[in-house]
C-alpha cells in the first residue's frame, strides 16, 4: 500500500504539532528570562500561519474536481494520509473556528497583569499546595512557561480531531488534545486543591470515556472489518450484525458526548470549569466543544449516516436531557463559573438539535452556532477572570452585585455576552439558535424545538438574574473590583464582543461561508 | 425610506441625549423633548401622506437583511398601524414633559439615561408597528423589552427589580413561543414556496393545512395574549405599573401592550384565517372573562396604579373581543379603541402620577377631599376617569359601542354579557373618584396636595383634548382605520352578517 502525505492539506496540523516540538526545545534550551516572549511569539505565529493555510486550502481553485459540482465550489476536498484524514469544507470551517478561538484564548493565557502575583498558573505545579516550597517560589515571583508546549499540542490535536476520517486517527487526536488539557487544568495558581481535584476528575472520567470510544471502535471493526468512516458506512448498510453495530454506535457516542459535555456525561463539566485556571476554562468551553462537535458531526453524518433511524432516538433523549437539566441546574447555582458551566451543558443540547437534523441545513447551522457560541463563551470567561478580590477571582454570584455601578463598561459587555447566551435577538446567540431550530423543525424534530424553547425560557431567567444583580443591586461594602487588564485580555474581550454583535446584526457573510462549506466528503 | 427616516429621528435623539454630559440634566430633557416633537411632526406627515382609498400597506420599503433566511427589512403601514404610530408619537413628548422630574426623584441612574431610553423605546415602537417582515417584527417585539426593563428596573419604586424581572420573563417566555411558531411558519413557507420567507404579504397567500395553522396560531397567540395582557397571562402588568414611573406605565400600557392586540389583528387574522375562526369562540370567552375579571379586580384595589392596570386588562378584553368577532364594526371598534385606550389610560396614569408624587403614597385610603385643595387637578382627574369608563362624548365610548354592536351582530350573548362590563367600569371609576376626591381632606392631604402645575397641565391637556375631540369627530380616525379593516376582512375571507346594526362612527 502506497503511503502518501498531502502536506498542503495537512499543513495546519503539522505546523501546530511541529511548533509544539519546537516549543519543548525552547523550554529546554532558552534562558528563563527570554522564554516567555519567544514562546508567545511561537504560539501566536504558528496559529496565524496555520490559519493562513486553512484559508489558502479553503479558497483553492479546484476546477474539474469530480467531487465538486463541476468545479464550481472553491476549496480543497480530499482524503489525505491514505484516507485517514478528510480535508473538506466543514472540516476546514471547524479548523478555522478552532484557530480563531485558540488565538484569542492564547492572549488570555498570556495575561500577566490581572493577578498581582503573576499569571493564572501556579509558579511551580510540582510544589505541594500550601507548602513552604510553594510559598517561596511564589514569593520569588517564579512564573512558568510550560503551558505553551502543552497548549500547542492541544491545539494540534483539536485540529486533527474533527478531520479524522477513521476511528483510530480520531482516538489518537482525542488523546493528543486531552492529555495537555488534563495537565493545564491542574495548574491554577489560586485554589490549587480545587484545581487539582478537577484535573484528576477530568482525567479519570476522560480516560473512562476514551475507553468507551475505543471499545465502540473495536465493536464496529468487528462488524464491518474497517475503522475507516466511509468503508464503515458502506459495510453497515449491508451488514446484519446489529448486535455489534448498535452497541458500537452507542459506545462511540458515549466517548464523543463526554467531550461535548452532554447529559448524562456532563458531571465533569461544572467541576472542571470551576477548578481550572479561568483562561483555560475559556479555551476549553469554546475550542474543545467546537472540535468535539466537529468530530461528532463527522462520525454521525459520515460513518453512521445510514443508521440515523437507529441513533436518532438516543440523541433525542440526550438533547432533551442536556437542555432541561443544564438549564434547571444552572438556576440553582451560586457560583458564576458553575452557572456558566451548566449553561454550557444546556447549549450542548441546543447544538445537538443541529446534529440530529442530519441535513445540509443541520450541518451549516451547527457550524454557525459553534462559531457564535465559541466567541461568546471565551468572552464571558475572560470577564469572569477580571472580577477579583484579595483572595483571587470573586466567582460567588453575590459578589457581582452592583458591578454595573463600579465598572459600567465591563458590566455592559458582560451583559451583552449573557444576552447572547440567552439567545436575545440582534446577538450572535439568537442567529445561531434560529438557524439550529429551523433546521430541526425542517428535519421533523418539532417537539425537540418546543423543549428547546422552554429550556431557553428557563435559561433566560438565570442570565437575567445576573444582569439584575449587576445593574439593579447596591454593591456590597467590601466587594470585589474589576482589575484593569493588559492589552492582551482587552483585545480578547473586544474581539469576542465584536463577533457577538456582528454575527447578530449582519450574519450573512458567515452564513454564506457555512452554507458554501458543503457536506462532509466520504 | 419614510418609515426608516421616521425611526432615525428618535434614534439619533436617543444617541445625542446619551452623549450629553451628565451634569446638564435640563439640556438632556430639552433635547429629548425636541426630538420627541420632531418625531411627532414626522409621523403626522406620514399619516397625511396615506391614501385612504387603499387598505393595503403603504410607504412600503424593503431591503435584504439576511437573505440566507429570507429575512428582509420590510416596513410599511396601513391605517391601523399608522394611527397607532401617531398615538405613540403624541404620547412620547407628553410623557417627557409629564415625567420631567421622574428621573431625579428616582435618585438612581442618570437623567439623560432616562430620556435616552424613552427615545430608544420610541424607535422600537415605530419599528414594531411598521415591520412587515415577521422576523423583523419579532426582533422589535423582543428588543422593546429592554428599554422598558431598564426604565422599570432603574427608575421604578421599591419593588422595581422584582417587577422588572417578572415583566421580562413573562414577555420572554411569550416571545420564545412565538419564535417557535415563527420558525415553523418559515419552514412551512419554504416547503410551499421553495424558499422560506418572512414577508407578511407573501405569507398571507400561503395555503396551510388547518392542523398546521392551529399549531402555529397558538404560539403567536400566546405571545400576544401575554403582551396584551389577557387573563390568565396578565399578572405581570399590575406589578410592573405599580413600580414603574407614571410615564413608563403610560408607554407600557398605552402603547407597548397594543403590540399584542395589534399583532392579533395585523398578523394572526390574515396569516391564519382558518385557525382564527376555529379558536375565535374560545378567545371570545377569554375576552369576556378579561373584561369582568379586570373590572372586578380594579374595584377591589387599594393601590391607584394597580387599579388603572386592572382597568386596562378589562379594556383589552373589549379590544380582543372586537377583533375576534371579525365584523367590520368590531374590527374598526377595536382598532379605534387601541388608539383611544392609549390616550385615556395614559391620562389616568399621568394624573395618578401627579397625585402620587404629591402625597407620596399610592394607597387610595391616603387620599380624600382632594377637590377642596386642588380643583383643577380634580377636573383633570374627572375627565380622564370618565374617558376610562367610556362616557358618551368621550372617544372611548365610540369604540366600545362599535365593539359591542359588532359583537351583537354575530354573538349576542357575548355582547350582552360584555355590556355589563361598562357598568362595572362606572363603579370602579366613580367610586375611586368618591374615595379620593370628595369628602373632607385630611391634614396630610391639605399639606401635601397642591394644585396642578403649569408643566403638568401642558403635558396632559393635549391628551384630554384629543380624547374629547375624537369623541365628537371620530371620523378623523375612522376614515384612516376603516380601509385597513376591510383589507383584514378580505384576508380572513369574512363579510358582515346581513343586518348590521348602525352606521359606524355615528357617535353619540
Amino acid at each position: 500500500m502506497k503511503v502518501s502525505v498531502e502536506y498542503q492539506a495537512l499543513a495546519p496540523i503539522i505546523i501546530l504539532l511541529a511548533s509544539g516540538v519546537l516549543s519543548v526545545l525552547v523550554e529546554a534550551f532558552i534562558p528563563r528570562t527570554l522564554r516567555r516572549p519567544i514562546q508567545l511569539m511561537l504560539v501566536l505565529a504558528s496559529i496565524v500561519l496555520a490559519f493562513a493555510y486553512v484559508v489558502i486550502n479553503a479558497t483553492a481553485e479546484l476546477a474539474g474536481d469530480p467531487l465538486v459540482n463541476g468545479g464550481q465550489v472553491k476549496g480543497l476536498r480530499e482524503l489525505a494520509a491514505s484516507g485517514s484524514i478528510a480535508i473538506d469544507g466543514p472540516g476546514m470551517v471547524i479548523q478555522g473556528i478552532i484557530l480563531l478561538i485558540s488565538f484569542v484564548a492564547a492572549l488570555l493565557l498570556a495575561e500577566r497583569q490581572i493577578d498581582p502575583q503573576g499569571d493564572a498558573f501556579a509558579s511551580r505545579s510540582s510544589t505541594l499546595p500550601g507548602s513552604e516550597d510553594e510559598r517561596q517560589f511564589t514569593a520569588q515571583g517564579w512564573l512558568q512557561t510550560e503551558i505553551w508546549p502543552l497548549y500547542l499540542f492541544c491545539v494540534g490535536g483539536l485540529l486533527l480531531f474533527p478531520v479524522s476520517n477513521d476511528f483510530l486517527t480520531m482516538f489518537v487526536a482525542l488523546e493528543v488534545f486531552s492529555l495537555p488539557l488534563y495537565l493545564i487544568a491542574s495548574m491554577a495558581r489560586r485554589r490549587r486543591l480545587l484545581s487539582q481535584e478537577a484535573a484528576l476528575k477530568y482525567f479519570i472520567l476522560g480516560a473512562f470515556s476514551s475507553a468507551f470510544f475505543l471499545f465502540g471502535a473495536a465493536l464496529i471493526y468487528a462488524a464491518t472489518s474497517s475503522v475507516n468512516f466511509s468503508t464503515v458506512a458502506v459495510a453497515m448498510e449491508n451488514s446484519s450484525q446489529d448486535g455489534l453495530i448498535i452497541p458500537g454506535i452507542g459506545m462511540i457516542a458515549v466517548g464523543l458526548l463526554f467531550k461535548v459535555g452532554a447529559v448524562p456525561f456532563h458531571q465533569w463539566v461544572p467541576d472542571v470549569y470551576q477548578g481550572s485556571p479561568t483562561p483555560l476554562t475559556a479555551f476549553m468551553s469554546a475550542a474543545t466543544k467546537v472540535a468535539a462537535f466537529g468530530a461528532l458531526l463527522r462520525v454521525f453524518y459520515v460513518a453512521f449516516g445510514g443508521m440515523r433511524w437507529d441513533w436518532r432516538p438516543m440523541m433525542w433523549v440526550v438533547a432533551v436531557l442536556s437542555m432541561v437539566i443544564g438549564s434547571l441546574l444552572a438556576v440553582t447555582q451560586t457560583d458564576m463559573k458553575r452557572m456558566l458551566a451548566f449553561s454550557s451543558v444546556a447549549h450542548t443540547g441546543f447544538i445537538l438539535l443541529g446534529v440530529i437534523s442530519t441535513s445540509a441545513a443541520g450541518l451549516s447551522s451547527t457550524l454557525f452556532y459553534l462559531l457564535a457560541y465559541g466567541f461568546t463563551s471565551v468572552g464571558v470567561f475572560a470577564i469572569v477572570g477580571l472580577v477579583r478580590d484579595a483572595s483571587g477571582e470573586a466567582t460567588h454570584l453575590s459578589q457581582w452585585a452592583g458591578l454595573g455601578k463600579k465598572s459600567p463598561w465591563i458590566a455592559t459587555i458582560f451583559a451583552l455576552f449573557l444576552l447572547a447566551l440567552a439567545g436575545i435577538p440582534l446577538t450572535s446567540g439568537f442567529t445561531g439558535k434560529f438557524a439550529v431550530f429551523t433546521a430541526a423543525i425542517d428535519g421533523g424534530a418539532t417537539p425537540l424545538v418546543i423543549v428547546a424553547v422552554v429550556a431557553s425560557a428557563v435559561a433566560a431567567f438565570f442570565y437575567a438574574r445576573v444582569i439584575v444583580l449587576m445593574f439593579f443591586t447596591e454593591p456590597p461594602v467590601d466587594g470585589p473590583s474589576v482589575v484593569v487588564p493588559s492589552a492582551l485580555t482587552t483585545v480578547a474581550i473586544g474581539t469576542s464582543a465584536a463577533f457577538t454583535v456582528l454575527l447578530g446584526i449582519a450574519p450573512q457573510p458567515v452564513l454564506d461561508l457555512v452554507i458554501n462549506a458543503g457536506l462532509f466528503i466520504r | 425610506m419614510l418609515l426608516t427616516t421616521l425611526m432615525l429621528i428618535p434614534l439619533i435623539g436617543s444617541l445625542v441625549v446619551f452623549m450629553l454630559p451628565a451634569a446638564k440634566p435640563t439640556l438632556a430633557k430639552q433635547v429629548a423633548l425636541g426630538f420627541g416633537v420632531a418625531t411627532l411632526v414626522g409621523s403626522v406627515l406620514m399619516v397625511i401622506g396615506l391614501e385612504n382609498s387603499s387598505g393595503g400597506l403603504q410607504h412600503v420599503e424593503s431591503y435584504d437583511w439576511i437573505p440566507a433566511f429570507g429575512i428582509s427589512w420590510t416596513l410599511g403601514v396601513d391605517g391601523i398601524s399608522a394611527s397607532l404610530i401617531v398615538m405613540a408619537a403624541i404620547l412620547v413628548p407628553v410623557v417627557i414633559v409629564a415625567g420631567w422630574w421622574d428621573a431625579e426623584n428616582a435618585r438612581r441612574g442618570t437623567v439623560k439615561g432616562f430620556f435616552a431610553l424613552i427615545l430608544a423605546l420610541e424607535v422600537l415602537i415605530i419599528g414594531v408597528f411598521s415591520a412587515n417582515d415577521l422576523f423583523l417584527f419579532y426582533v422589535f417585539f423582543e428588543a422593546m423589552l429592554f428599554p422598558i426593563y431598564f426604565l422599570i428596573g432603574r427608575f421604578g419604586g421599591p419593588q422595581r427589580a422584582y417587577a422588572a424581572m417578572k415583566f421580562l420573563l413573562y414577555s420572554l417566555v411569550g416571545g420564545l413561543f412565538m419564535l417557535a411558531s415563527l420558525i415553523g411558519l418559515y419552514v412551512v413557507s419554504g416547503r410551499e414556496l421553495g424558499t422560506g420567507t418572512f414577508d407578511f404579504e407573501t405569507l398571507t397567500t400561503l395555503n396551510m393545512d388547518p392542523a398546521t395553522q392551529k399549531m402555529l396560531f397558538l404560539g403567536f397567540f400566546f405571545a400576544f395574549a401575554v403582551k396584551a395582557p389577557m387573563v390568565p397571562f396578565h399578572t405581570w402588568l399590575p406589578d410592573a405599573t405599580a413600580e414603574a414611573t407614571p410615564g413608563t406605565s403610560t408607554l407600557l400600557v398605552g402603547v407597548l401592550d397594543k403590540v399584542g392586540t395589534f399583532g392579533m389583528l395585523h398578523f394572526l387574522l390574515p396569516i391564519f384565517p382558518e385557525a382564527s375562526k376555529f379558536y375565535a369562540p374560545a378567545i371570545i370567552v377569554l375576552a369576556v372573562i378579561s373584561i369582568f375579571y379586570g373590572a372586578l379586580l380594579a374595584i377591589g384595589q387599594t393601590d391607584v396604579m394597580r387599579l388603572v392596570a386592572f382597568t386596562s386588562i378589562s379594556h383589552f378584553g373589549f379590544i380582543v373581543l372586537g377583533i375576534f368577532v371579525m365584523t367590520s364594526q368590531g374590527l374598526s371598534g377595536s382598532s379605534f379603541y387601541m388608539v383611544n385606550h392609549g390616550f385615556s389610560t395614559g391620562a389616568l396614569f399621568l394624573v395618578m402620577g401627579y397625585l402620587v408624587s404629591r402625597r407620596g403614597s399610592k394607597r387610595i385610603a391616603d387620599f380624600g377631599g382632594v377637590q377642596k385643595v386642588a380643583p383643577i387637578l380634580t377636573g383633570v382627574f374627572l375627565i380622564s376617569g370618565l374617558s376610562g369608563l367610556a362616557l358618551p362624548g368621550m372617544s372611548s365610548f365610540i369604540s366600545e359601542f362599535l365593539v359591542l354592536a359588532g359583537t351583537y351582530a354575530v354573538n349576542p350573548i357575548a355582547a350582552i354579557i360584555a355590556t355589563f362590563g361598562i357598568v362595572l367600569a362606572a363603579v370602579y371609576i366613580l367610586w375611586l373618584y368618591q374615595r379620593m376626591m370628595t369628602g373632607v381632606p385630611s391634614k396630610e392631604v391639605e399639606e401635601t396636595v397642591t394644585e396642578i402645575s403649569r408643566r403638568e397641565l401642558v403635558a396632559i391637556a393635549p391628551v384630554l383634548a384629543i380624547i374629547i375631540a375624537l369623541g365628537f369627530v371620530p371620523q378623523v380616525a375612522l376614515n384612516v382605520i376603516n380601509p385597513a379593516v376591510e383589507q383584514v376582512q378580505t384576508y380572513v375571507g369574512v363579510t358582515d352578517p346581513e343586518a348590521a346594526v348602525v352606521v359606524e362612527g355615528s357617535g353619540s
